[in-house]
């Protein structure tokens, strides 16, 4: 295995009394796109700044390329990094943006007017070399400060959501170009978001961070269904949150009961005993919605409800459903046949789930802390 | 309908008339028609008591006696370097204003900036003479320290003139400045670092281009009110300080030769507008924005 071009360990941030970053180790292979992914407040932004070499870690190493960053500043280190409002130069042209870098490594100007042409076309601006930065819409622009940063092809390029000052729209079309340019170039991209439907569409490595520790790395598909703590059940995707005591423990299955008196077959994740409080987290495209009872298939728990609210969204739409016993509220995705495009508020309906993908986790053991 | 919308605009243009009627007679009768009055006079000359005939006799007798020319040339230069090293002293000030401190501390230095000039210049300017004149507190500080063996006189120097007046304009110079710098945004600086650049090539590409219009505005300030300082050139210069308008001040008052005196005034202000175009013209700014950005 070739080294990796980030290797972060034991990192440790505090500011006064509050821990940011604890004791953190990873690594991320070369040329891979790795998210961190978190809430803000998370410490995910201390992180890239310690990586880019704005902040310094209390204690522990980062290593880019091999090479231990301790004491390199950032204008000496082989990263470069896109800022949330991207920062881009605005007493400058957009070539001289795309060429300063390469003018404080002393590349003489005529190469650098050529290499930061060479790099604009890449980027998919050709010819935008003379024009002002303010010219340019916010996918162009965005695109300026990714190309100022590869044109210095550094090891690693960071990204600091740099999508969420963009209009739905824009920020949908940009994680398709972000994907297709980390692929064309292949240089290691490190993105942070709070918004898991980018990191989930971009990475191929992800990082749930929460309180200043990675709660799960794995792939997208890893983190969506088979996540290993609560919070990153929580956090990542939609999911229906389900509290309650486990009745009765076989094997992996768990039986538990919510306050309210309904009763949820799940499956364990990590230890749960018999009495514990737990919390059970089923997606809502895991659960199969009928009007009759007998269509559900038979081999899996039923239960009862009304039609409390339709949440029409396209392809992404569901039905809140009222559980008929204890009232909880319930959330189904509805498949995309249309066949439940009549649904109407109120109307009785049946639902189920497989109780494997119910993951039932221990409140106080998996958490740890909080 | 159209009836109705006319006479609201009119009556728009009227409320303008009337917010802008002090402000046009206040330039009307305190400065053009002074002005005005001022340009006769310079444009004449006495023949006999009570007769006057239109002569360009002040201008000429301006540019034929060396002491005037050259007077106004070292009061301009003097000028130009009091500005100069206000800019030098007052950047790093509100660099760290803006830039390094935080918050309140941010507040509070802004203000300690400010609290000289709630004291009236005279004393201001008299302060400095305590300091610095020879049985005053620096020499003696220099005597203990066996720096110098007896006090020495730190008044009546162009360098002392200079120290005064740096001290005089910081202020018209820091105010501008920070409210440039301020909205400078600090990840420009970090991106800028990201890059490789260093803090020399940041200062010159990145801050320095973003704060012109601020140090354009601040140095246009500073250097009018240096070129018609009257008082600190006076006190802490001496009789031998020799700023220009000392010499309007002689010609008005104590020679009684308004002609002469109108014909000087109309030379400072002649130069200071040049001085400040060209001023303009090096930084590439106009006017009308610099004082939009103040």
């Amino acid at each position: 295995m070739s080294t990796p071009d980030l290797a972060v360990d034991h990192v440790v941030k505090r500011f006064a009394e509050h821990v940011a970053v604890e004791s953190l180790s990873f690594s991320v292979e070369r040329g891979s796109f790795f998210s961190i992914l978190g809430p803000s407040g998370c410490g995910k932004t201390t992180l890239l700044r310690m990586i880019a070499g704005f902040t310094v870690p209390d204690s522990g190493d980062i290593l880019i390329g091999g090479r231990s960053m301790r004491d390199v500043p950032p204008n000496r280190r082989p990263v470069n990094m896109v800022f949330q409002h991207l920062a881009l130069f605005p007493m400058m042209s957009v070539g001289e943006n795309v060429a300063f870098g390469l003018a404080r490594r002393g590349v003489a100007r005529t190469e650098r007017t050529k290499r930061a042409q060479a790099m604009l076309e890449r980027v998919g601006l050709a010819g935008a070399a003379g024009k002002r930065v303010d010219e340019l819409s916010g996918g162009q622009r965005q695109r300026v400060a990714i190309a100022r940063s590869l044109v210095l092809e550094p090891t690693l390029l960071l990204l600091d959501e740099p999508l969420g000052a963009l209009d739905l729209k824009l920020r949908e079309h940009m994680k398709i170009e972000l994907k297709q340019l980390q692929a064309a170039f292949g240089t290691t991209f490190v993105y942070i978001t709070h918004d898991q439907s980018e990191a989930l569409v971009l990475s191929d490595h992800v990082a749930v961070m929460n309180r200043g520790r990675f709660e799960q790395v794995g792939t997208p598909q890893t983190l969506y269904y088979d996540p290993q703590t609560p919070f990153v059940a929580g956090f990542v995707g939609a999911n229906n949150r389900i509290a309650g005591r486990a009745e009765s423990v076989a094997g992996d299955r768990v039986e538990l009961v919510t306050a309210s008196g309904w009763r949820v077959a799940s499956r364990a994740r990590g230890r749960v005993s018999a009495g514990d409080p737990v919390t059970a987290f089923v997606r809502p495209e895991a659960a199969v919605l009928e009007r009759a009872e007998a269509a559900l298939p038979a081999d899996q728990p039923r239960h009862r409800g009304k039609i409390a609210s339709l949440l029409f969204d396209g392809a992404n739409s569901a039905v809140l459903i009222s559980e008929q016993s204890s009232q909880s509220e319930f959330r189904v995705a509805l498949p995309q046949t249309g066949r439940f495009s009549d649904l109407k508020v109120g109307e009785p309906v049946a639902f189920t789930f497989d109780p494997m993908r119910a993951i039932c986790f221990a409140d106080v053991a998996s958490s740890g802390h909080g | 309908m159209a009836e109705r919308q006319s006479s609201s605009s009119w009556r728009a243009r009227a409320v303008l008339v009337l917010l802008l009627g002090p402000a046009l007679l206040w330039l009307l009768a305190l400065i053009i028609l002074p002005h005005v009055d001022l340009a006769f006079l310079s444009l004449r000359e006495r023949t006999a008591p009570h007769e006057y005939a239109a002569s360009l006799t002040q201008y000429r007798t301006f540019f034929t006696e060396p002491l005037y020319w050259h007077v106004f040339v070292r009061t301009a230069a003097l000028s130009a370097i009091a500005t100069a090293l206000t800019l030098l002293v007052a950047f790093p000030m509100a660099w760290v204003i803006t830039k390094v401190a935080r918050g309140r501390s941010s507040s509070l230095l802004f203000v300690l900036c400010l609290i000289p000039f709630w004291v009236s210049e005279t004393v201001r300017s008299l302060g400095w003479l305590i300091l610095l004149r020879e049985s005053g507190v620096l020499p003696a500080l220099l005597v203990k320290l066996g720096i110098t063996a007896a006090p020495v006189e730190l008044l009546y120097h162009d360098a002392t003139i200079l120290v005064g007046l740096v001290y005089t304009s910081l202020l018209f110079m820091v105010v501008p400045l920070v409210s440039s710098l301020d909205s400078l945004d600090n990840s420009l600086i970090e991106a800028a670092y990201d890059l490789g650049a260093n803090g020399p090539s940041i200062l010159r590409r990145i801050v320095i281009p973003h704060a012109v219009p601020g140090i354009t505005a601040g140095c246009i300030v500073v250097f009018m009110l240096t070129l018609g300082n009257y008082l600190t050139p006076t006190l802490l210069g001496g009789k031998n300080s020799q700023w220009f308008t000392e010499l309007i001040y002689t010609q008005f008052i104590v020679r009684f030769n308004w002609e002469q005196g109108a014909a000087f005034g109309f030379l400072l202000l002649g130069l200071s507008t040049a001085m400040v175009a060209l001023g303009l013209r090096l930084s590439g700014q106009r006017f009308v924005d610099v004082m939009r950005r103040t």
